[in-house]
């Protein structure tokens, strides 16, 4: 399913081998040459974290934060147990990416990771992975076991006096452990209940220790930055958007897949790489960052190139670059109505606002999809939705609450029309 | 309540974390003592919380905020089909009701000879594989046409 197009975590990785994954396979494409790099060539944590803000990488798990900035603000100093966590707790609707890193290419996750180690002094490191894609927390395992054997990974790597120690660590069903707080209270063995911030995880992280969180693709990034230099990196894309980003399509296109291209590339490209529109069918509407993101129209989505800034100006975010790709016969009362049902789901129920607001928001669609709909109800879902967002702990209420407000925006004439005659515009899905 | 080979397995997990955070080994534990017994009663929650040294609560609390843990009986099979939206564009809501029809069940309940029990699933971050199942929680079943279900049930006692 997978077509890797041009980008630097899938360099040279061949999907029809089912032995690519491999510690051999890896090291023959360049693999490890960055630890090697660093570790041979004496260069320092300084050195490494300029490379990384130079790269203008920005975290690819939603927020695109930039990356060296936030490992800059790790005290390297720290006298006592710090920890790197990888999120690659992937649920968020749309999103697939990071499972295919790690079951085609894992080391370069667990090169990024040993380098992140490295440039903040950590020497202990965790992997919190998704528990549905049970099987890519096993490929873990078994990477991690070739990396241990070959000296990569463990006491005294490559013959020096830097340690740094790796586990996998799975969930079992909760989208909320995406969020970082509730990714650490989960990996603590606690329910995945996110915390307040401040203080944030840079100084009291996993068992209140400094903690820097970075996602799979940020990490497995890594390598690359190092060994080609950052602003090599950050040629590959555009200014203040360094970089190619792994998208991953679903919907109605031919070739649903991710597709590792430049951050920068027109999405009417990548659509034409998805293979165009299933059945030939017309556009109507695409989230553009996973199912949190707004939604946008065919007519603004193709004027988009598919980076951090241009999405946000068109009004919806990168997010983790999941392209979720609607035809001409959805209908986009009853996508928002499985949208809805899953935020109510997966609220954790910690905050008063999200875990009853969720279920407000659903509710009221619900009516309005089965034909119960009443004329105030457009109004009643955005009056609850100002009253969730901002108000919760964590950015699970906002993002029950953008859908909505997407939907709105630019379909309020689809709803009205459900609302008025009971039924949909266009036949369904 | 648990085999020495699946104790060995919690061994396993436990020295992944510092010796005073056993706590952090509860969700695999709980994982391996689900594999054994296909699901979790109070008993071996308890007996899990014993093993790794915390309160049954703290056991409790994990077994029942996370869906993949089940706390009543199912059938020898678990099927979780996944509808959210990315996968139901590619035919994830139609695999869920052909499996209602073909099985006779509806989400939550299981056959009457105790093969099969069907869920219905959030998203498992493999929308590009749509429609997908999840087999038993750990084997992802991808591009589950009505086809593709026949042959992978047919292979299931």
């Amino acid at each position: 399913m997978t077509v890797y197009v041009k980008g630097v975590v899938f360099e040279g990785v061949d999907f029809d081998d089912p032995n690519s994954w491999k510690l051999d396979a890896y090291v023959a494409r360049g693999g490890y040459a960055a630890l090697k790099k660093i570790l041979q060539t004496g260069m320092t944590q300084d050195e490494i974290i300029a490379e990384m803000k130079a790269s203008s990488l920005r975290g690819r798990g939603g927020a695109g934060f930039p990356t060296g900035l936030k490992w800059s603000f790790m005290p390297r100093n720290f006298p006592g147990q710090k920890y790197l966590v990888c999120n690659t707790d992937e649920g968020e609707p749309g999103t697939f990416k990071d499972l295919d890193i790690i079951v085609n290419n894992p080391h370069a996750l667990i090169e990024g990771m040993i380098i992140g180690g490295f440039a903040m002094g950590i020497t202990v490191g965790y992997n919190y992975i998704h528990g549905e894609v049970f099987e890519a927390y096993e490929r873990f395992e078994a990477a991690l076991e070739e990396a241990r054997a070959a000296g990569f990974l463990g006491d005294n790597i490559l013959g020096t006096d830097f340690c740094f120690q790796l586990h996998g660590h799975h969930g079992y069903g909760a989208y909320i452990c995406g969020e970082e707080t509730a990714l650490l209270e989960s990996l603590e063995g606690k329910k995945g209940q996110p915390r307040f911030k401040p203080p944030f995880p840079a100084s009291f992280g996993l068992y209140g220790k400094p903690t820097t969180i970075n996602n799979t693709e940020t990490f497995a990034s890594v390598p690359y930055i190092i060994r080609e230099g950052g602003q090599k990196f950050l040629e590959l894309g555009k200014p203040n958007n360094g970089g190619t980003k792994l998208f991953s399509i679903s919907g109605h296109v031919n070739r649903p897949g991710n597709y590792e291209i430049p951050l920068g590339t027109p999405f009417s490209e990548l659509l034409e790489m998805a293979g165009g529109m299933r059945g030939g069918k017309k556009l109507k509407a695409v989230i553009p960052g996973g199912s949190s993101a707004p939604v946008l129209p065919a007519d603004i989505m193709m004027d988009c190139t598919m980076d951090y800034d241009s999405i946000a100006k068109a009004g919806s975010m990168l997010g983790s670059g999941a392209v979720i790709v609607m035809d001409e016969t959805v209908c986009m009362v009853k996508a928002l109505e499985r949208l809805s049902y899953f935020y109510f789901e997966e609220s954790c129920g910690q905050c008063t606002p999200c875990r009853e607001g969720t279920g407000w928001l659903y509710r009221v669609v619900h009516r309005i999809e089965h034909g119960q709909g009443r004329p105030e109800d457009l109004d009643l879902l955005l009056s609850v939705g100002a009253n969730i967002a901002g108000r919760t702990i964590c950015a699970l209420g906002d993002a029950a609450v953008m859908p909505v407000q997407g939907m709105l925006k630019h379909f309020r004439a689809e709803f009205e029309h459900h609302i008025e005659h009971k039924h949909c515009i266009v036949p369904g899905y | 309540m648990l085999t020495p080979e699946s104790l060995a397995q919690i061994d396993r997990e436990l020295a992944k974390y510092p010796a005073d955070q056993r706590r952090s080994a509860t969700m695999s534990a709980l994982r391996i003592a689900q594999v054994e017994h296909r699901w979790l009663t109070n008993e071996l929650i308890e007996f899990v919380a014993g093993y790794i040294g915390i309160a049954p609560v703290a056991a409790y609390e994990v077994a029942t905020f996370y869906n993949m843990f089940d706390r009543k009986p199912v059938g020898r099979h678990k099927l979780t089909v996944c509808t959210n939206l990315p996968c139901a564009l590619s035919g994830g809501a139609d695999a869920g009701k052909y499996l209602q029809q073909k099985l006779g069940i509806g989400y939550g309940e299981t056959t009457a000879d105790g093969r099969f029990t069907l869920m219905e699933g959030e998203c498992m971050g493999a929308c590009g594989y749509a429609p997908v199942m999840l087999l038993n929680n750990h084997s992802m079943c991808s591009h589950m046409t009505p086809d593709a279900i026949d042959k992978k049930l047919a292979e299931l006692e």
